[in-house]
Order: structure tokens, then sequence, then C-alpha cells
């Protein structure tokens, strides 16, 4: 059942608007062959209205999306040929699960002798065969999102689409079924859209990721680029916790610096920093370290009060008032035995300004 | 837009068959009514006629105070027999819930009669009464029978309706408003009256509006002087050129529009109650041992009321002679033979015209539902509409519609005049029931996710494809509620079809019930016909009932909860 049809999608300056919202605001994007592709966004950021497009769902959107080498702005939904799996898997409750998955192939004329043969190899594969003349209703969740999953590969699509398909299942369930997702997926090669608002589900599934807000499209990117390199203050906020600091950058090359409110002034090392640069400073928990108020500290060690402090397992993370109005995340990572800081406590906080990116947005 | 043709033809087909037979003869029968008769010119005479007409304005009165009557009594039976089931833990229950379903499986008119020989000025009751105490109860007198006859008839509308709005309160509304403090006489008035109000005012509006509207009860126990009655008779009597039966289809169109203008109000708001889901209904309790037997008590004397005319009919087809006595003299099955030997063609024209009609009305109620929610046409929404307002026009006024609109049209190939050909009957029963079976495709599609839909399209399934494979599919239990809810009442329908009925040989069971019970030696065949409309309803009802259950079972909840998701 390995597909050699996988084709890339291509999605120009697409525009939609419901009534007088716009949804999206003009997206390219180019997605590769046999790539793994997810649309992270919060919810109204467009991301599942942009799957909808592509499976032919909805108004018919301004601009163009190319299957292959296809136009199939203009076609009706029978007639793409991208399969899709819905968020609460659609399976038709009068039709046994053979049905449904036979339901494909019958709509597309395919010979009445390869029929059986092939919904057995799509119901193989998700380890289903043996509940075939069940119905929908008898299945419990797990298992329906992989009856979706055979019902949508059995038709061999050229490319296959996944609209949150694991929000309905409880979180043991949802790591299981990622890991089967991804793996079906490389077994088979076939292009695949993800959408999900769940970055962690992102992260670990994708080859690529395209962030959506408001219809938007903000950056494209590798997991670890986005999380590392992103280009604004929503992107770096909806990948991880990040410290967000208003301000301006001053001076230019080796003494160029971001200044803060609260007293922050970091360095900005390298000679890549011209003032008028970025209003943002943004640095991830983990860039830097907390230590007893008083320790020794550089040029970035800024004095603070702890505010909160979450325990999160290997590490933990602190919350530190600089001053009135800002605020550090500052992860330790904790051992049994290691000390903690407590509440109220008065601390120092070492930034490693390596790390520190300046952002536009 | 795409794959809109299909759906765009649908429309042109419903739209036209109701503009033509529901729109125009109603649109004419105004018209006519506010004609001068000898000119032609628009005119307020007619009305200023009507009003100084003292026949017209007692009728009027008369009609008002029946239905007014009609409520107010329905309401005595309705409100205990509705509060014992939403507060106490009571077995009762269930035999209350079947009460439900009795002006399904009977209209008024059939047990008028009945009703008369066991509760009439010489019936059993008052024959015993007066042996035993020496006094009689004038149960039947004038307005007094049709007001009975038709209370018990239509108090399940108020029963069912108000059972349904305290069924819908949620518990944690009582709880909270407890737990702040409120309790007894005060939790009632401040909590529950309000939130169970929608649900009364709703069902006590449609008794309104039935009684208002129903010719057959009166015109059987002989009263003459109301409203809907006196547009027959004018129609049938001094002919359809009379204007005065259009001016009080007029005033019947009016009232009726009142009546659910009312209802919608009532219900405009009725989301409220169903905010919150979860542990639905107030809080019951148990009873202690002689509150039990009251409430019994009470139920068992409703039952025995709700059930006479039932009794009666039964009573009167099996009995021979039944005059001036408690019981009929004597029992046989003659009236039977009779009818099936003799009059088996009201029978026949009964399942042909009720199915018929009902087969129009679930094929247009599915095509104008998915028309109305899945589709973006253009006046769309008024196809809905239309079509719903078959719902406000009294089948009296559909009927003198329908003689003064095609009579003068002739039918291509039989020549006959369309208003006398009984394919007119069909028609008049689709337009009267497309409400019943509109209102249940729209539901059933409506728990339809369109996911599923899509899912269908997705694979490479067409519109049309993607409708007959999943939609209709889904829909059937639906469909099939729709079809008998329209056989079920269109079986049974008289006041459009009083008007219609050209020869006895077109005459569907319910006409030919009402022709038999004009005269005394009629009564048993009458009955024996009305056993078996009861019979062919409760039958249809049955097996429909059963066929839904077996849908509903396919899906149990969980998939229930995905589907609607």
């Amino acid at each position: 059942m390995e597909s050699e049809n996988a084709a890339g999608v291509v999605i120009e300056g697409l525009s939609l608007a419901y009534d007088a919202t716009d949804v999206l605001k003009g997206v390219d994007l180019r997605i590769e062959a046999g790539e793994l592709f997810t649309f992270l966004g919060p919810s109204g950021s467009g991301k599942s209205t942009l799957l909808r497009c592509v499976a032919g769902f909805g108004p018919t959107p301004r601009g163009r999306i190319l299957i292959g080498d296809h136009d199939v702005t203009r076609l009706p939904p029978w007639r793409r040929n991208v399969g899709m799996v819905f968020q609460s898997y659609a399976l038709w409750p009068h039709m046994t699960v053979y049905r449904n998955v036979a339901f494909g192939l019958e709509e597309r004329r395919t010979p009445s002798a390869e029929i059986p043969k092939r919904v057995k190899a799509a119901l193989d594969m998700v380890g289903l065969w043996e509940l075939a003349e069940r119905r929908p209703s008898q299945l419990s969740g797990g298992q329906q999102q992989r009856v979706a999953v055979a019902r949508t590969i059995v038709v061999e699509p050229r490319v296959l689409l996944l609209d949150e398909p694991l929000s309905n299942l409880d979180a043991n369930l949802r790591v299981q079924m990622r890991r089967e997702i991804l793996d079906l997926q490389r077994k088979l090669k076939l292009t695949t859209i993800f959408v999900t608002h769940d970055q962690e589900e992102a992260n670990t599934i994708s080859d690529r990721i395209a962030v959506l807000d408001q219809g938007i499209l903000q950056q494209v990117g590798s997991p670890m680029d986005l999380y590392d390199t992103p280009v604004n203050r929503f992107v770096a906020d909806f990948l991880g916790s990040a410290n967000l600091l208003d301000g301006r950058v001053e001076a230019a090359g080796e003494g160029a610096r971001f200044v803060a409110a609260g007293g922050i002034v970091l360095p900005l090392p390298g000679e890549r920093h011209t003032p008028g640069d970025g209003r943002t400073a943004m640095f991830r928990p983990q860039d830097a370290s907390i230590a007893a108020a008083g320790d020794a500290g550089g040029a970035t060690a800024f004095a603070g009060r702890v505010s909160h402090r979450e325990f999160l397992g290997n590490l933990i993370r602190y919350t530190v008032a600089v001053d009135d109005k800002v605020s550090l995340l500052v992860d330790d990572t904790h051992q049994s035995g290691r000390r903690a800081f407590s509440v109220g406590d008065s601390v120092t906080v070492n930034v490693d300004t390596e790390r520190v990116r300046v952002l536009t947005g | 837009m795409r794959g809109q043709w299909g759906p765009a033809a649908v429309v042109a087909v419903v739209g036209l068959f109701l503009l033509v037979f529901l729109v125009l003869p109603v649109v004419n029968v105004i018209y006519v009514a506010f004609q001068d008769p000898n000119t032609g010119a628009l005119t307020l005479i007619n009305f200023v006629d009507f009003f100084r007409t003292s026949l017209f304005q007692e009728s009027s009165i008369n009609s008002l105070y029946v239905a007014a009557m009609a409520v107010v009594v329905s309401s005595c039976f309705a409100l205990p027999l509705a509060y014992f089931t939403s507060r106490f833990n009571f077995k009762g229950a269930v035999l209350i819930q079947t009460l439900g379903i009795i002006p399904l499986i009977m209209p008024p008119f059939v047990g008028a009669v009945a009703m008369l020989l066991l509760l009439g000025e010489n019936g059993s009751v008052n024959l015993l009464l007066d042996e035993w105490f020496g006094f009689t109860i004038p149960f039947m007198e004038g307005l007094n029978g049709v007001i009975l006859v038709e209370s018990i008839h239509y108090f399940p509308f108020i029963l069912i309706n108000l059972s349904a709005a305290l069924n819908n309160i949620d518990r944690s509304m009582e709880e909270s408003a407890q737990n702040l403090g409120a309790s007894g006489l005060r939790l009632f008035r401040r909590i529950v009256f309000p939130l169970a109000m929608p649900g009364y005012v709703a069902g006590a509006s449609l008794v309104f509006l039935k009684v208002f509207d129903d010719i057959g009860t009166p015109l059987l126990l002989n009263v003459n002087n109301m409203l809907a009655p006196q547009a027959y008779l004018r129609i049938s009597s001094i002919g359809i050129a009379d204007p005065m039966g259009y001016v009080i289809s007029v005033i019947l169109v009016i009232f009726s529009l009142l009546a659910l203008w009312t209802s919608f109000l009532a219900l405009r708001n009725k989301d409220y109650a169903m905010l919150q889901k979860g542990g639905g209904g107030l809080m019951k309790r148990d009873l202690r041992p002689w509150e039990k037997a009251a409430c019994y008590g009470v139920v068992v004397f409703i039952l025995l009321l709700v059930l006479s005319p039932h009794f009666g009919l039964m009573l009167l087809s099996f009995g021979t002679v039944w005059s001036f006595s408690v019981l009929p003299d004597g029992y046989t099955t003659a009236h039977y033979v009779q009818v099936v030997s003799s009059s088996f063609q009201f029978i026949s024209n009964t399942l042909l015209y009720a199915g018929l009609a009902a087969a129009i009305d679930v094929c247009f109620g599915t095509a104008i539902a998915y028309v109305v929610w899945r589709t973006r046409l253009i006046g769309r929404q008024w196809l809905d509409y239309i079509a719903m307002g078959a719902v406000a026009i009294p089948g009296v006024v559909l009927g003198i519609g329908y003689l003064r609109t095609f009579y003068e049209f002739n039918v291509p190939l039989i020549d006959k005049p369309l208003a006398s050909w009984w394919v007119i009957i069909v028609v008049a029963l689709a337009i009267r029931r497309m409400p019943y079976a509109l209102r249940a495709c729209t539901a059933a599609l409506q728990q339809i996710s369109v996911m599923l839909e899509e899912a269908a399209e997705n694979l490479g399934a067409t519109k049309g494809r993607t409708v007959r494979r999943i939609v209709v599919p889904l829909m059937a239990g639906g469909i099939v509620a729709g079809f008998v809810t329209s056989f079920a009442t269109a079986a049974v329908e008289l006041s459009t079809t009083i008007m219609l009925v050209s020869q006895e040989s077109d005459a569907p069971l319910a006409f030919g019930i009402y022709e038999f019970m004009q005269s005394a030696a009629g009564r048993g065949p009458g009955a024996a016909l009305g056993i078996v409309a009861v019979v062919i309803v409760g039958i249809t009802t049955y097996v429909s009932h059963r066929f839904i259950q077996r849908k509903e079972t396919q899906r149990t909840p969980d998939v229930t909860v995905v589907a609607g998701a």
C-alpha cells in the first residue's frame, strides 16, 4: 500500500473571509511530498480552516492550492483525492467497520474483487481486522480513531489530512496514537498535514511546522528552529515558555545592549545589532540560572525576589520579581537533596547573554 | 456555488407545490373576504355584515368561550398529572405518558357520539345518577358537550409540553435555590413556576388553536352556532359565492396566528431551561401511603374520563340497540360485517390517501430540511416558513380555498374540476400534515453531524451520493416518525376532506364515520369504522415505534455524542 503518488502541496496567497471577518489572510506555504507538516496555532488562528480549504470544504478561498501539479482550488471535495481524518472521526454509525472502510473504494469504482483485499490490508495495518463486523458504537475511542485512519488511507490519497485527531483521546492513548500515526506515515511515505493546538504534539511528530495566528502565517520551520529562533513574540511564546522583555537596542556593534524596564540591561555579544533592531528581548527560562542573593554575579545578574515556584519534576521553574512590573522565569534542574528556593527568598538571576535574541514583533 | 443545481431544482418543485396549493388558495380566501360580492371591488362591507349579524356575533362568542373553557378544563386534567410525575416517585408515570398519544389515535368527533351515550342527558351516567340520587348533570348540554369532548382529547398537548418543561429543569437549579435559602412555596413561585410556564403556555395555545378550528365535534353534537361549523355550513348550504364563509375563514386564520404567536413568544427563550445538561428533572420524593392512594385516585379518575370515548365507541360498535339504557341491550358483530362488506372503500381510500400524503410529506420534508440546513441557497428559509405556515391554516379555510381556487380548473384527460378529483384530497392532506413531517425530518437531520457528510465527500462521494448513502439512511428513524405522524393524523382528518369529498366512492374513513353518525341507525357501523380507524392508526404507530427503537440501538450513547460533537 506504499504510496508512490504522494504529492507536495503548494498554497499561494490563500485568503478567506466569513461574512466580514477575515479567517485567512494571504497564506503562502510549500509542503514537500512525503513530509509530515503541522499547522499549529491557538483556536481561531485559521489552522483548521486552512486544512478544510485543502480538503475542499467551505467557501472557495481566494488564491491557489496546488496538489502535485494540479490546481485544485475550484475542485469539489470528492474530486481532490486528499484523505481527511476528522477530529471526531466521523465514522458512519449505520455501517459496520468493514463498510466504513470500503466506502471510499466503492465510491471510486474500484473493481469489486479488489475491495475486500484492500479493506483487509488497511484494517490489518491498524490492527483491527478482527473487529471488521462491529459497528462504530461498539469500539473504544482509540479503535474508532484507527478505523478513521484506515478508512482514509485505504483509498491511497495523495495527501493525508489530520484535523486534531488526538484531541478526543485521553493523555496516555494520545501519546501512543501519536507514535502510531508517525510510524504509519513513515511507512507509507504519505504527505501528511496535521492540525493541532498542542505544541508538544507538534514538536514530537512534525518534520516542519507552520505557526498560524489570526489567519496569518507567522513562521515555518523545523520544531527546533522555531523553538530556538522564533521570529516574533507570538511564536516564542506559543512554542514553550519564554522571557519576553520590552525595551530597545542601544549602541551598535561590540557595545550593543538591550535596555529593558526594571533596570535590566542585557549586553548583546556579536556585531549583529544596531539601535532600532527590535523592541523585544527573548530568552528561555533554561537560559538563566538562579542563585542565592549576594552570590557572585556578572554584568547580567539581577537581584529579585521569588514570587512563584512550580515544581515540574525534572526541574523547578521560578518566577522572580525584579521590580513591580518585571518578572523573569528561571529554570533550575531538580535533584533530590539539592537546595530549592522558597517564595519570598531574595535571589540573583544570571542571564546567559549568548542566548538572548532580539525580536522585531 | 458548486453542487447547487440539484437543490435548486428541488426548491423549485417544492416551492411551486407550496405556492399553488397553500399560498394561492389562502390568499384567494382572504382576497374574496375583502371583495364586494356584486361588484368585485375591495371593501370591508362583508366584515361589517358579519359583525351585524346576531348569529355570527353569537358564534364568535361561543367559539371563544368554548376554546377558552377547553383550555381551563384541559388544564384541570393536565396540571395534576404533570405535577405528580415530575415531583414524586410514582409508578403511574408510565401510564400517564401513554395518555400522550391519545389525541393522535382518535380525533374528537369520533368519540363525540359515544360520549353522548355515556354522559348525555339520557346517557349511562345520568341514568344511574337519576336512579340513585335523583338528579342529573348536564355534561353534554350544548356547549358543555363540545368543551368536555375537546378537553378530553386535547389535554395531552398541555400534559406533554408541561411535563417536558418540568423535566428540563435541571436539578441544580432547584438545589442552588435551596442552597441560597429558598424552599417550599417560595422555591416553587420563584424557580419552578417561571421555568415551567413556557411549556404550559405553548401547550395551552395549541389546545386553544385546535378547539377553535375544530368542526367535526360541534357538528356531530349538533352545535352549529360556532365559527368553524358556520364557515362549513355557509359554503355547503348557501354556496361557494357566499362571502360569509370567507370572512369567517379570515377570522379563524387570525386567531390561529394569535395562538401560534403566543406559543412562539412563550417558547422563544425556553433554551434557558436546557442550558445545563446533566441530572435532568426536579428532585422527586417518595409518597406516603395515603398520598399515594390519593394520587392514584386522581390518575384513575382522569384516565377513566379520557378513555370513556374509546370505551363508549367500543360498546357502540358491538351493541345492538343502545338508547335510554346504561348499557346496550345486546351485542353483535354485525356492524363490523356491514362496514367491511359494504363500506370497505372508506378504509382503502384512507390507506391510499393518508399513505400518499405522508409519502409526499416526508419526501418534501427531507428535501426542505436538507436545503435549509445544508445549502446556502437564497430564499431557502422561506420554504421552511411557508411549509410550517400550514399549521396556522385551519382545515376549513384550506378546504374553502381549494373549492374557490380549483373549481374552475379542469384536469386534462379526466375532464373534471380539480376541486372534485380525489387527488385534491391527497394534496390537502399533504399540505395540512407537512409541518409534522418537516419538523421530524429537520430534527433528524440536525442530529447528523456535518462531518459525517464531509467524510463521505472526502472519500469521493458526490453530494447526491452522500445524501443517498449517508444522510437518508441516518435520517431513517426521523423520516419514519414523520411519515407515521403525517399518516396517522391524515387518516382521521375531517375538516378539509369534509369540503372536498364530491362523491361517496372517493370518501375516506373520517368522512364515512361522520356520515354514518348523522343518523341513529348509522351509529353502530359508524362506531365500528371508528374502531377500525383507531386500530389502523394504533398499529402503524406501534410498528414505527419499534422500527425507530431498533434504529436507535444501532447508535449507542458514545457515538451519538461523537456525532453531535
